[in-house]
């Protein structure tokens, strides 16, 4: 198969340039070396879409953060992804990181970041009134919001695919050979030929770079902590709370998630394991305590669950989007940790922008910007529900019963464009699962229904591809 | 919108006795709603006997428990909705529900009795450190996997956790063919029963290793293996004490939660002990007419233990409906030095029976006596050879005591080692 593009990487920033070029008379395949979208640092990170001040002046972080933002709202709106303008406050806790508040401020009014102020601690205490007696004062930015990073990647792909790209699972690519047409790429799911490359390849964008004689990029693998706590206590902080930033990120945040829990983390420390997404006691113990630092009422009798997440740091602090010096028609979109989710829209646009560079795009008559709404059984109005169960009585049956998702849109979920192929699958496109009992009683219920979808004996249905197998075979 | 007399939220033991005993009190219009495909609630999936020994004086699986039930309810004219999810009790006792036949439901009902039964507490709420892969998983869910659906969920176990349904999936595993390596419990002491211990973990040689905690998940996709590791009298894992144990199955038995979304959804305050709405001797909640039942209320050690309290709240309900049940002033219950928790939390003071108090302590005790008083005054008092937390007890206190008491006073019982 040759494609005129080849993404590589389905996270939110490969998802969003696939939809980009999705408006396009080109061919293009976005490969995921798992077996969903979403899986590497889109999936473990602080959900959080950044004012745009912490950047330095002048780099690609801050004009893609700050565009970024000011793009998040409406893409979202175009794809039915829940989105929330809850604004962040950054948290001084003495009168010299009141200084630090103030150089941030000056930064962001450089950076263009529109609604930023300081506020002193009445304000700060009237806007989150469980914050720190230790807190004096804060950075408030307003456009700051939370979204969910793989459900705005699902939902980018979902448009994608339906607009004709091709998302290719399972497929890793190996190693990479120029020829005159271009590239031939030798994957896990067989040889796939592409005129240019897009590396979107996240925490393996290096090495998927040296593949093609590109050994410039330097990253630092750096793993991050955290906690999502219930629901119930989802309210204890309005605003994305972080304390003053320092060399190794910008601290634990504490934040409501766009879902209504809470999350605090992440810690930060470099690791050599790219794939080390384990959690470790002094880790969650770390973020625990520094949480407790901006928000003293949170307690760990409340966690639902943790996770880590690992981000590609860029020794040089900053994105590395453009043209690969090693070879022809190749763009590395590479480094891209934080603010990355936030830049994510905008970094979808520069990209494209930069492939125009060589390959004339002519736009798509029949392409559309927007996803269909997915069926939210938990939002809806009683009337609204009587009439969905009598057009589809799958919506009748609730399958999670913490969350409220029904079959219906466990099935939607995975008969979607770029579908639910595993248990992760469906629970972050519906979140069955993601409540309070973690999937003790639903969770069986969704293998059964992915297994009827798929046309698999249950115990071929994996939690999250590869060898992640959750039941073996029959009893005697 | 239907109407009812009564409707019971849960269709498992303790939703089919409540039923069946306000029938037989004399209740007419009867809805019981079960989100199963089947009634039975639990009890399916629990095909190992030791069932009904109390109730019924026979040794019954799990099915052929919930089977009398069912039994019994196909012989009244009692309407049973399965396959039946209760979104909203309102306050007015109207009940939302829905299925794929009906679609939205709306019952108004006189009383409701809610017995949702209760959910394992799940890996996240524990914290243990370690990768997300896949063959971590309650034991119930295992158990679903084995006699339901009938697929081997490992091969290797670990089992952390000594709550009964860990005691049973580690003898169940094994008769399926499974190593059992292990059961880690981090208390100095087990929570299941003591007959689960002996017929489950002794007779087929599986360790039970106390204070001792999982510390740590191994594994890429699936599970590899677990670091197990003893804890202090805090329960803090003690340095140096790590051990990597090779599993490809970690099992958790680690407590249960009474499942009362709908209770606090519908504003029902609970009990911070048991998880719980608090209730009086007829297990009538804060809310008129609303009944709680069954592990909903309380977890329970045996289902036996659930049909009764159910027939309670049963005989409550329909005294409600017929407009016979007291009401007014009450006196309350408290549960102090080393008794954790007392159901109920308060009795009518004109209450019209004996009232049966259950509680559970909070630590083993050996030779101890349980002493109830009111007011400074002693009510009674009782020597016990063991309590311990796994295993609930109680006292009865004479409805001509109870008549005696002042308003408001306070009922507490204590343990005297």
């Amino acid at each position: 198969m040759t494609y005129d593009v080849a993404i590589v990487g389905a996270g939110v920033v490969g998802g969003l340039i696939a939809r980009e070029l999705s408006r396009f008379n080109i061919k293009v395949a976005l490969l995921e070396k798992l077996n969903d979208v979403a899986m590497g640092t889109t999936k473990a990170n602080s959900a959080i879409v950044h004012g745009g001040f912490d950047a330095q002046n002048g780099t690609l972080k801050a004009k893609l953060n700050v565009e970024g933002t000011a793009l998040m709202p409406v893409v979202c709106e175009k794809l039915s992804v829940p989105f929330k303008k809850n604004g962040s406050v950054v948290v001084a806790f003495s009168e010299k990181e009141m200084e630090h508040i103030k150089v941030l401020y000056e930064r962001g009014i450089k950076n263009g970041v529109p609604e930023l102020s300081i506020i002193d601690q009445a304000e700060l205490r009237r806007r989150e009134p469980n914050i720190s007696d230790e807190a004096v004062g804060a950075l408030l930015s307003e456009s700051a919001g939370i979204v969910c990073p793989y459900e705005l990647t699902i939902a980018a792909v979902e448009n994608a695919v339906t607009n004709g790209v091709e998302l290719i699972r399972n497929c890793e690519v190996k190693s990479i050979a120029e020829n005159a047409d271009g590239y031939v790429l030798n994957t896990t799911a067989g040889e796939i030929n592409a005129k240019y490359i897009i590396n979107a390849a996240g925490n393996f964008s290096d090495e998927l770079a040296k593949m093609v004689g590109d050994d410039s990029i330097e990253l630092v693998p750096r793993k991050g902590e955290y906690y999502v706590l219930d629901k119930s206590v989802g309210n204890l902080a309005t605003h994305t709370i972080f304390q003053c930033p320092n060399e190794m990120g910008k601290g634990i945040l504490v934040t409501p998630t766009v879902d209504g829990n809470l999350l605090i983390g992440p810690t930060a420390l470099n690791i050599e394991d790219k794939d080390d997404t384990t959690t470790t006691p002094e880790g969650l113990r770390d973020a625990l305590q520094k949480a407790l630092k901006s928000v003293p009422v949170v307690s760990i009798r409340n966690a639902i669950t943790s996770f880590a997440g690992v981000r590609a740091h860029p020794v040089n602090d900053d994105f590395i989007i453009g043209w690969c010096e090693k070879s022809a028609n190749f763009i590395n979109v590479a480094g891209v940790e934080s603010p990355g989710l936030s830049s994510a829209p905008a970094i979808a646009i520069f990209v494209r922008e930069i492939l125009e560079e060589k390959l004339a795009l002519t736009e798509k008559e029949n392409y559309t910007d927007t996803r269909e709404t997915p069926v939210r059984f938990r939002h809806l109005s009683d009337e609204e529900r009587a009439e969905l169960i009598s057009k589809n009585p799958a919506y009748g049956r609730i399958v999670c019963r913490c969350e409220t998702i029904t079959e219906g849109e466990i099935i939607d979920a995975i008969r979607a464009p770029g579908g639910a192929r595993d248990v992760d699958g469906v629970k972050r496109r519906t979140r069955a699962g993601m409540g309070r009992c973690q999937g003790g009683f639903c969770g069986s219920k969704v293998v059964e229904i992915l297994a009827r979808e798929l046309g698999v004996p249950m115990s071929e249905i994996t939690k999250f591809g590869g060898d992640s197998k959750i039941i073996y075979e029959r009893t005697k | 919108m239907l109407n009812y007399e009564l409707v019971v939220v849960g269709g498992g033991p303790a939703g089919m006795a409540a039923a069946l005993e306000a029938k037989k009190n004399g209740v007419n219009k009867i809805m019981v709603l079960e989100r199963a495909e089947t009634l039975g609630g639990i009890l399916e999936q629990c095909i190992h006997t030791g069932f009904g020994l109390h109730y019924f004086g026979e040794e019954l699986s799990g099915p052929e428990y919930a089977g009398r039930f069912i039994k019994l309810l196909e012989d009244t004219d009692i309407d049973v909705k399965t396959d039946t999810m209760v979104l909203d009790v309102a306050s007015d006792n109207t009940v939302t529900a829905v299925n794929k036949k009906d679609g939205l439901l709306k019952i108004q009902a006189k009383a409701v009795v809610l017995a949702m039964g209760c959910r394992e507490r799940p890996r996240g709420a524990l914290s243990i450190a370690g990768s997300r892969c896949s063959g971590i998983m309650t034991a119930g869910t295992a158990q679903k996997y084995v006699n339901i659906d009938g697929y081997m969920p490992g091969h290797e176990v670990v089992i952390l956790g000594s709550g009964d349904i860990g005691l049973i999936m580690a003898r169940r595993m094994t008769l399926e063919g499974a190593k059992v390596k292990m059961v880690c419990e981090l208390m100095p002491y087990s929570g299941g029963l003591t007959r689960n211990i002996v017929q489950c973990l002794d007779d087929f040689g599986i360790p039970l290793k106390l204070s001792t905690t999982v510390i740590a998940t191994h594994g890429k996709d699936r599970l590899e293996g677990v670091t197990i590791a003893k804890v202090d009298d805090k329960l803090q894992p003690i340095p140096g004490t790590e051990e990597y144990i090779s599993c490809d199955t970690l099992m958790l038995s680690v407590g249960l939660i009474p499942e009362n979304e709908l209770s606090k959804n519908s504003g029902l305050q609970l009990d911070m002990i048991t998880n719980g709405p608090r209730v009086d001797e007829y297990r009538e909640t804060e809310h008129a007419g609303v009944f709680a039942c069954g592990n909903v209320l309380q977890v329970h050690d045996l289902v036996d233990y659930v049909t009764q309290e159910s027939q309670i709240a049963g005989v409550g309900a329909a005294k409600f409906i017929k407009g016979e049940k007291v009401t007014g002033d009450c006196v309350y219950t408290k549960g102090i030095n080393g008794v954790r928790y007392i159901v109920p939390q308060r009795i009518n003071c004109k209450t019209d029976g004996d009232v049966k108090l259950y509680f559970r302590v909070g630590a083993v005790f050996n030779n101890a006596k349980i002493i109830v008083e009111c007011e400074g005054k002693e009510i009674l008092s009782k020597k016990k050879v063991k309590l311990c937390p796994g295993e609930m007890e109680y006292v009865i206190i004479k409805q001509s005591v109870i008549a005696e008491l002042p308003a408001n006073a306070e009922i507490t019982v204590r343990v005297e080692a």
